[in-house]
């Protein structure tokens, strides 16, 4: 049985850590990190990455469009 | 289990910044609809692939710069002249597709007789009406399009309506007009309404070529600067108050 995994892939510096992925993520994939950018935001980052289903919901909601999604279709074990 | 690295490739990739947006990165406050909506209104023109022949008209207020972070051709109209410039643009180049893009202080305030006459005479333009119900440039003043009761910092007590009336519903009135061929009120804080938002801009575009006369998109936006609210919180004040009172849908399809 084939599952779809993903990926994000946040531009850290441009983030603003407005915070509208995490809660538009369905699959709770997203986080704000402890750690700030150059600019004191604290980012987004995958915290559970296995969960990530690349259906973009972040990204369309992201107002800086920092955010790019892989998907791949991988084979279960 | 394959790793992240694997997946993140550049075969494997399903969704990246549009080029029409440019790697400026936005001077507005974390979490702004402005940045939804000129990454939708940006997806539209590439999709389209009019990115040569779309003229934007940006307005007064925090999207002022709106010019640096569409690769397009634009304008800069005095506060509440962007249908008036819109109208001279699109008389002069009939076949490129023109663009307002306008907050509610702009709009709804100082270029009420401007946006009235400009759908009243059904331009061929696109006009796209940022609501957040506040002046949020210049500090979160109240507004026309401001709720009853809510605060801001010039009514600290909330918005009185005996001296100061009620909310301005101008997409109401827009979509009485004749000249006006689509008028739809949007908003862009699920991924969903994004999709639907999308759709209703590219509608409107399309109505640009088809020389159909004026598309008018309100998008019902959070200021969460101005209200003073986390931007996730915003966007549920947003869904409770802001709705009720501006009611997201279409109100004139032709």
């Amino acid at each position: 049985m084939a599952k779809v995994k993903g990926a994000i892939k946040v531009d850290v510096e441009k983030c603003k850590g407005c915070g509208l992925c995490v809660v538009a993520c369905p699959s709770k994939v997203i986080d704000l990190a402890r750690e700030v950018n150059g600019k004191g935001y604290n980012y987004a980052y995958m915290a559970n990455p296995d969960a990530c289903i690349g259906c973009a919901n972040c990204a369309i909601v992201c107002p800086d469009s920092v955010i790019e999604v892989y998907k791949v279709k991988a084979e279960m074990a | 289990m394959s790793d992240i690295k694997d997946i993140i490739k550049e075969e494997n990739l399903v969704y990246k910044k549009t080029k029409v947006l440019t790697d400026n990165v936005m001077h507005y406050c974390p979490g702004c609809s402005h940045g939804v909506v000129h990454k939708l209104i940006a997806e539209v023109i590439e999709e389209m692939g009019i990115q040569e022949k779309t003229i934007g008209i940006s307005p007064v207020g925090c999207s002022v710069l709106a010019y640096n972070y569409l690769d397009i051709d634009w304008q800069e109209a005095a506060h509440g002249r962007a249908p008036a410039l819109a109208t001279a643009v699109n008389r002069l180049y009939p076949e490129k597709y023109v663009f307002t893009y306008q907050g509610d202080g702009d709009l709804a305030s100082i270029g009420t007789a401007e946006i009235i006459h400009a759908c009243n005479r059904g331009e061929n333009i696109v006009v796209f009406f940022i609501n957040n119900a506040i002046y949020g440039m210049t500090g979160g003043q109240m507004a026309p399009t401001t709720l009853p009761g809510m605060p801001t910092s010039t009514s600290p007590y909330g918005r009185d309506v005996k001296t100061t009336g009620q909310p301005l519903v101008i997409t109401e009135l827009i979509a009485q007009l004749p000249g006006t061929n689509y008028v739809t009120r949007q908003a862009v804080h699920t991924p969903a309404a994004v999709r639907k938002c999308k759709k209703a801009i590219r509608k409107a575009f399309e109505n640009i070529g088809q020389k159909k006369g004026t598309s008018f998109i309100e998008v019902v936006a959070t200021c969460n600067s101005g209200w003073k609210l986390n931007p996730v919180k915003s966007n549920e004040w947003m869904v409770e108050n802001m709705f009720p009172v501006y009611k997201p849908g279409d109100l004139k399809d032709e």
